[in-house]
């Protein structure tokens, strides 16, 4: 699968980050970055999960 | 062991209710599935109703919740109809309009409306909950009032208020606390939330409250407890909600404050809550709550459509609530339960700089942390609430 961000959307309030850290992280410069952007199939998921509770619907996951 | 369900009806249509219906399907009840909601609107989302809508950046099409996706889910909608009554032996579910929907499983997810001031009836007063609420105000505001009166320092009368400066119009705040959201924040949190209103040009008024909303047909001037009257166009009163439960009276189930679940969201047999309706055991925090958050609605939504599914299997829920507030260029974020809190301390950056972190000690645990400009510090705290925090680990060691 793969994870994709909308960085126009996204506001970094960092729902996915505590949804699943493994993938997103918001750093000391408030961005967010993907850190896996196709993650292992165990992660999926937490990465449906972080994508659907994001607040700006800013992360679509392909595949 | 129970009868699997068959008709399972969703008693609110909003962000509770279509996360309990999404969570229903995917743990495979295949069902009958019907949401019910007194809005004419398809579910749409509320925050922006107080920011980008309000401020006429989005229209109300960004605000729509359901997806294609939820178009596979055989989901049938009963939108412009209200839920008047509830027969729990019957099974049955009336509606406005004298109809009745009859069902084996129930989630009841009727959320809350705002509470009001004696306004007169005159216009250009106004609450914020729904997007219709939203759109007449919005209007109001384009009209370029002489001031606008916001009721309540809150949460949604500090966003309004926000979003009103950025739209160039003259604010006033008034808020009945000696600082916003005091109680809540602590005076120290609460005083620079109302720094950050007056960096922003706000006439902000603590410590007093609205006496009486005053004008002809139309508001015209608001007099406060402390006998100072305010001219203004328009008043939007942000003074908290109350939950939608008058339709349970005489249903038998336990309403205080909301409908009363156990801790796995369950009232009754086959009747689950979720949302700002509903008030449950917090096994973590040993006591009822009722949480009105965003991110709330839609884990518990999920969590009851489980629980309904699960019968006697049925898991506690015990989430780290979650919260945030945009209001000027402050993103503020709050995990955890800050109620009952001995101390309040910064362990990150500084209130002066309006960018911290501040941890909330309720005996030897922290039990919440708030963040100001600080959503990476504030994600992993919520991280490390989840599985427990010493308050003297937090402190020694920091984010």
């Amino acid at each position: 699968m793969r994870v994709v961000v909308d960085y126009d959307l996204c506001e970094s309030n960092a729902v996915c980050m505590s949804v699943a850290p493994e993938v997103f992280e918001v750093r000391d410069d408030d961005f967010l970055y993907v850190l896996q952007e196709e993650p292992g199939e165990e992660l999926r998921s937490k990465v449906a999960e972080a994508a659907e509770r994001c607040p700006k619907q800013a992360i679509t996951v392909e595949g | 062991m129970t009868d699997p369900l068959s008709s399972v009806v969703v008693v609110g249509a909003s962000l509770a209710g279509l996360h309990a219906a999404r969570s229903l399907r995917r743990r495979g009840f295949d069902g009958t599935l019907t949401l019910v909601g007194a809005e004419s609107h398809p579910p749409y989302d509320r925050p922006p109703l107080s920011k980008q809508v309000l401020a006429g950046d989005w229209e109300p099409d960004r605000l729509v919740l359901a997806s294609s996706a939820d178009d596979e889910l055989d989901l049938r909608w009963r939108l412009g109809a209200e839920a008047l009554g509830l027969d729990v032996a019957a099974r049955r579910l009336e509606l406005s309009g004298g109809d009745h929907i009859d069902w084996d499983g129930l989630v009841i997810a009727t959320g809350a409306r705002p509470r009001r001031l004696d306004d007169g009836g005159r216009a250009g007063v106004h609450v914020l909950r729904s997007l219709d609420d939203c759109l007449a105000l919005r209007a109001d505001l384009d009209a370029r009032p002489s001031r606008v009166v916001v009721v309540g320092a809150g949460f949604i009368g500090a966003e309004v208020a926000a979003t009103c400066r950025g739209r160039g119009l003259a604010v006033t705040l008034v808020e009945p606390l000696p600082v916003p959201l005091g109680r809540v924040l602590g005076g120290e949190v609460g005083t620079t939330l109302a720094d950050v209103h007056r960096d922003h040009g706000v006439d902000l008024r603590l410590g007093v409250g609205v006496e009486a909303i005053e004008g002809g047909d139309r508001v015209e001037q608001v007099l406060l407890s402390d006998g100072t009257s305010v001219a203004c166009d328009v008043v939007v009163v942000g003074i908290g909600v109350v939950p939608n439960t008058g339709w349970l009276e005489g249903s038998g189930l336990p309403v205080t404050d909301g409908v009363v679940a156990d801790a796995t969201c369950q009232v009754a047999h086959g009747i689950v809550a979720a949302g700002d309706v509903a008030r449950w055991t917090h096994l973590g925090f040993g006591e009822e709550v009722r949480v009105e958050h965003w991110d709330h609605a839609i884990a518990q939504g999920t969590h009851a459509g489980e629980t309904l599914l699960a019968g006697d299997g049925a898991e506690p829920f015990t989430p780290v609530p979650w919260f945030w507030s945009d209001q000027y260029d402050r993103k503020i974020m709050l995990a955890g339960r800050t109620q009952g809190a001995d101390e309040v301390r910064i362990v990150d950056g500084s209130l002066e700089e309006r960018r911290f972190v501040a941890l909330y000690r309720r005996g030897d645990r922290v039990t919440a942390a708030l963040g100001m400009n600080r959503p990476g510090p504030l994600a992993r705290w919520r991280m490390r609430l989840a599985d427990g925090v010493a308050w003297a680990d937090a402190v020694a060691g920091g984010a």
